[in-house]
């Protein structure tokens, strides 16, 4: 199998070209805050940007991109007046589709509301649904926890949410993982996401030695922090 | 004389309280943003109700501590949260599948308006843009139960109690049950079913805090506030 190891956060998101769809992931956690530092240090600019997580626009994930204008279009659950809300079991369902080559379905969610006008609806079984479009993109920017050489990725906890979903409904997704181990070594009963919907592994740098908070970056983003202990 | 702005209404931990004391054994109930988020550092595990966040958590237990903190282990709201025994993780994609297929005892949520048909609104507060509420809008259009916890009145002194929603509607008539800090409130034909009233307060005082149609249950009972502090606290 391919070994699909890159050195730095820099070079996994230098092929990234302006008017580019990039997924990116997390929602809560699983954040992939190093890979969307290197995107503001590369430049691209008119992005399309799907991403559950945008409800803290202007704190700790795109907040930077989209204050300085780089991004075009911004597809969320959260709606701000500006960008269209969706729903998100919705959201999340369109991205599965994007990436099980699915191009609609059909749901309840938001049947009777200002976000169902314009939208097919049909009844099934004496239920009236919604017709939803799927999402695909060019990339997709995700964290793992542990990360074998040939790109099969374990998550940890909630780190996992939208992660292995929008691996697979990107052409090209890139990840930031904790731990590398070589290929083989991961057990094929326990892997989250198989390498076949991963293009590029980068390992975080570790932090310097002493620091216990969450250092930001050049461009002001927070970068991956190691705050806290492991375990329930 | 009490006028009514000083008479005491139940605190927001105990409109929690009288809350969990609805829920079953072997429920599954989602916990959405704001004072319901709270329910889970309440309610003990003894009472076997698993809580689900949407980001993936079926078995989601109290907040963590600044020392328990794991930054991968997060509620939807991103409070750092603990696990309870035979809790599993899920990918974004299967919780939201657990909740379209009706998986879901219950969804407890806040509400901006809830209106005497059931409707009810939490995704704006802006009449002219319907908001998508994150998750909202998906658990109260397929969970089997809808349980609304707010404070009775809005911080501008509003009612909150509609004959019909003015904001967007989140999902029209799907509210079962209304938690509020003046008493728990059920449906009739176009009306509140006052249930359960707050200690000292009459259902006339509360129909004057509230603009849809309140008719008084025939076993209208008082919130008995000692007893439900005793009923959380024997959990352990």
């Amino acid at each position: 199998m391919i070994n699909k190891v890159v050195q730095t956060m820099d070079e996994a998101v230098s092929g990234i070209p302006d008017g580019a769809t990039v997924m990116i992931g997390g929602f809560g956690s699983g954040i992939p805050y190093n890979l969307i530092a290197a995107l503001h240090r590369q430049g691209a600019k008119e992005l399309t940007v799907i991403a559950v997580n945008a409800t803290t626009m202007n704190r700790t994930d795109i907040g930077f991109l989209e204050r300085e204008g780089r991004i075009k279009t911004l597809i969320s659950q959260a709606g701000d007046g500006r960008y269209p809300g969706i729903p998100q079991g919705t959201m999340v369902e369109r991205i599965r589709a994007g990436g099980a080559g699915v191009p609609a379905f059909y749901t309840p969610t938001g049947v009777g509301t200002l976000l169902a006008e314009g939208k097919e609806h049909r009844d099934f079984n004496g239920r009236t649904y919604l017709l939803e479009t799927a999402l695909t993109a060019d990339y997709a920017l995700i964290p793992a926890w542990r990360a074998d050489t040939f790109g099969n990725l374990q998550f940890e906890y909630t780190q996992r949410t939208i992660n292995p979903t929008m691996a697979r409904a990107a052409n090209q997704t890139i990840v930031e993982v904790e731990e590398m181990v070589e290929g083989g070594e991961l057990d094929p009963s326990f892997i989250h996401c198989p390498g076949v919907f991963v293009s590029q592994v980068v390992k975080i740098p570790p932090e310097p030695e002493g620091f216990h908070g969450r250092p930001l970056n050049i461009a002001g983003v927070p970068t991956r922090s190691r705050l806290g202990t492991r375990g329930v | 004389m009490t006028t009514e702005a000083e008479k005491p209404k139940l605190a927001r931990e105990e409109i929690l309280l009288r809350t969990i004391l609805d829920f079953q054994e072997g429920w599954l109930v989602n916990l959405g943003s704001g004072l319901p988020s709270y329910i889970a550092n309440y309610c003990s595990p003894e009472r076997n109700v698993v809580f689900h966040a949407e980001n993936g958590v079926v078995g989601m237990g109290r907040m963590a501590t600044r020392e328990e903190v794991n930054i991968n282990l997060t509620n939807a709201l991103a409070q750092h949260i603990l696990l309870v025994p035979g809790a599993s993780i899920i990918d974004h994609v299967d919780s939201f599948a657990l909740v379209r297929s009706g998986r879901l005892s219950a969804t407890v949520m806040g509400a901006y308006h809830v209106a005497s048909n059931r409707d009810f609104a939490n995704v704006s507060r802006d009449p002219n843009v319907g908001g998508s509420g994150g998750g909202a809008m998906d658990m109260a259009r397929n969970a089997q139960r809808v349980f609304i916890v707010m404070e009775h009145v809005s911080s501008e002194g509003q009612p909150k109690l509609l004959k019909r929603c003015t904001l967007p509607l989140t999902c029209p008539g799907v509210v079962t049950r209304v938690f509020t800090d003046l008493g728990v409130f059920d449906f009739g034909e176009d009306c509140f079913v006052i249930k359960e009233i707050a200690p000292g307060w009459t259902v006339d005082e509360v129909r004057a805090l509230s603009e849809g149609d309140i008719v008084a249950a025939p076993d209208l009972k008082e919130i008995d506030l000692k007893a439900l502090h005793e009923a959380i606290a024997s959990d352990g």
